[in-house]
């Protein structure tokens, strides 16, 4: 397998009134072409900050980028120009976000809107964009690729007359217009109701497949990303704590704070275990813990984990967990 | 459970319905939404009770309607014994203290400006239960009831995490010692570690004060811990309801197999799409069955008539469907 993307030692931070917030600290994650990976956490963990870093949507000021590189096909995303990032964005990476109706604008017709991003695409690559024409043949081929029915008639629509699942599909749909190689989806069910989320991430998973994309899943909720993502990093307070097969850390999470979290999850399959929460609370990230991050909420700390940041060690093969005490 | 029976229910709710008149707009004629459609709702007094259902099935129109937050169009409520139905607003203040209600977002629920005394001492104040010293001491006892120190009195809602602020909500909410308590979507906008305490704390504090729980939640793991009794909702109308172990496990209507079937599970790669399809407008419903249009077993009496809620597999889980009713749905198989 080829390396798609690679994120090394990333950091990022937000420069404020209060202060400077540590909101990445030292990423490093590895997505092969056609790999799925999950990213999962709570709120503030900076899933959400990471997953716009690879197209560089977060607005600087207040970001800063700190140090280190995103390279996606060997090339750092971090010193592209801004035409060169325009010409990568929506094309060899595209991103679908969490409410999709505040990606479409409500006035114009979906037609109009697709047709817009196919031909934006066509002159970020260079070219004189198609004729609109052709552009909504376009259209209405990917609104097909994504489980809609009668492609003409919704073109025809505006973004109020379709349902909430209808919406995402269609930005999917404007996705997928560039023949991205990496999908970027940040949290793209929660907005959904539960049988919708199954249509939606059945939908993702077979384009998966037969496009032969790369996936890059933000989540809140392990569930969907063990339905979604062959692999999983989980995330706490700006680090990767934990980075494995998703099957294998579901079943037995090493690191303590990916222990806590699964433990957390009422289990339907399993309702005679009672989900325990976490003791504490997240930590600021303008005056993060010394040492590891997790340290205030760990039951194995140590001296060592408030004075010194654990990185991340291979346990096992495919295996990586940033824990002091973390035995395979 | 093996608690004695009461003589009454503490909730009874016969034909309840609600229909919201949707004025005409430059875009549109006039229109009718059933937001609830003819539900009965039984709740004994120390169970709880689960709603569950997606966006848009009236559950928590239904919750409104049970503590006569909104106008009733139809149906009749008991409360302990008591008709409710058509009590005077003023007879009703008295009785809420008894019923209360908490709501999904504790940051929109309290005010910023209010400290955490203020805001707990508020319901104590306004019945003119306790006033001065031992009014200080009622809030201070109830804080440390939900398990938070007592230097927080003086805090403000953005001292304080979403479990903090909810568990202030729990505070405000038990300061009138009710009996019943609706608890619309809690945990839902709290993160997974911080829900697991909440719920392990709501169910302690409801076996301690013997309260019922009427519990809203779109999460069917999270009624499955909570609620010993469940009930789904489709479209205005309850579609199953029983022993939440029985219901979540031996599910009837093929509603609720696509509900659980839709769930992702842990470790589990994939799901199942069970339910082509979006839930339908309530401003326009399908004929007959509501879930028609979307079932994988319909038969035509399906998209004529609509099935009342009968008994099915014994004398304490119901199901309003015609082929479940009829003939049984074969056994729902693990999904994978």
């Amino acid at each position: 397998m080829t390396t798609l993307l690679e994120i090394a030692d990333y950091r990022l931070a937000f420069d404020t009134f209060d202060g400077t917030h540590h909101v990445l600290d030292g990423i490093d994650l590895r997505l092969d072409a056609g790999e799925t990976l999950g990213v999962v956490g709570e709120t503030g963990c900076g899933k959400s900050v990471l997953a716009r870093s690879l197209l560089q949507l977060n607005p600087s000021p207040p970001a800063r980028v700190v140090s280190g590189a995103i390279r996606f096909r060997g090339e750092d995303l971090l010193r592209l120009e801004e035409a060169a990032l325009r010409r990568l964005r929506g094309r060899a990476i595209a991103m679908v976000f969490q409410d999709p109706a505040s990606y479409l604008n409500p006035l114009l017709a979906v037609a109009t809107q697709m047709e817009d991003a196919i031909r934006g695409q066509d002159s970020a690559a260079g070219g004189r964009p198609r004729p609109r024409r052709a552009a909504r043949a376009l259209a209405a081929e990917l609104l097909s690729a994504v489980g809609l029915p009668e492609p003409q008639r919704l073109l025809a629509s505006h973004p109020h007359q379709l349902s909430g699942g209808m919406r995402q599909r269609v930005l999917i749909a404007m996705a997928l217009a560039g023949e991205p190689a990496l999908l970027v989806a940040d949290e793209p069910t929660t907005a959904l109701d539960v049988t919708v989320q199954a249509q939606v991430l059945a939908l993702i998973d077979g384009l998966v497949r037969a496009r032969g994309l790369a996936l890059m899943l933000i989540s809140h909720d392990l569930g969907v990303v063990s339905a979604s993502c062959a692999r999983v990093a989980v995330m706490y307070a700006g680090t990767v704590v934990e980075e494995a097969p998703t099957p294998e850390l579901i079943a037995r999470p090493l690191h303590p704070y990916a222990q806590g979290l699964i433990a957390a999850v009422p289990d339907l399959g399993r309702p005679e275990a009672k989900p325990r929460g976490m003791p504490g609370s997240i930590p600021s990230l303008l005056h993060p813990p010394s040492g590891c991050r997790f340290h205030p909420r760990c039951p194995l700390a140590s001296e060592r984990c408030r004075v010194e940041k654990p990185l991340r060690r291979t346990l096992l093969p495919g295996r990586s967990v940033a824990c002091h005490h973390a035995t395979p | 459970m093996t608690a004695p029976l009461p003589e009454a229910p503490l909730l009874e709710a016969r034909g309840l319905a609600k229909t919201y008149l949707t004025p005409r707009t430059a875009f549109r004629p006039p229109g009718r939404v059933a937001a609830v459609a003819g539900v009965d709702v039984t709740l004994e007094a120390g169970a709880s009770l689960g709603l569950v259902g997606e966006s848009g099935c009236g559950k928590s129109t239904l919750a409104r309607l049970l503590l006569r937050l909104v106008p009733l169009s139809g149906g009749s409520i008991r409360f302990a014994g008591q008709d409710i139905t058509d009590l005077s607003e003023r007879a009703m203040r008295r009785l809420r203290r008894r019923m209360q209600l908490i709501h999904q977002n504790p940051s929109a629920a309290l005010d910023p400006r209010l400290t955490v005394m203020s805001a707990v001492a508020e319901p104590l104040r306004i019945q003119g239960i306790a006033r001065g010293r031992a009014l200080h001491d009622r809030v201070a006892a109830l804080l440390a009831e939900v398990g938070l120190p007592g230097d927080f009195l003086h805090r403000h809602p953005h001292e304080l995490s979403g479990g903090q602020k909810q568990r202030v909500c729990i505070a405000r909410a038990l300061a009138l010692e009710p009996q019943l308590v609706v608890l619309d979507e809690p945990t839902s906008a709290l993160d997974v570690s911080v829900q697991a305490q909440i719920l392990d704390f709501l169910g302690a504090l409801r076996r301690q004060r013997g309260l019922s729980y009427l519990f809203i939640s779109h999460n069917l793991a999270v009624v499955r811990q909570v609620c010993e009794r469940v009930a789904v909702m489709y479209l205005g109308r309850i579609v199953e309801e029983g022993p939440a172990a029985e219901v979540l496990e031996r599910p009837q209507h093929p509603y609720t197999r696509a509900l659980l079937a839709s769930v992702p599970r842990l470790g589990v790669a994939g799901v199942a799409a069970a339910a082509p399809g979006d839930p339908p407008n309530p401003a326009d419903p399908p004929p007959g069955c509501a879930f028609h249009p979307r079932c994988l077993v319909a038969e035509p009496a399906c998209r004529t008539t609509a099935p009342a809620l009968n008994f099915a597999r014994g004398e304490d889980h119901r199901v309003a469907c015609h082929v479940a009713a009829r003939r049984g749905l074969p056994e729902m198989t693990e999904t994978t």
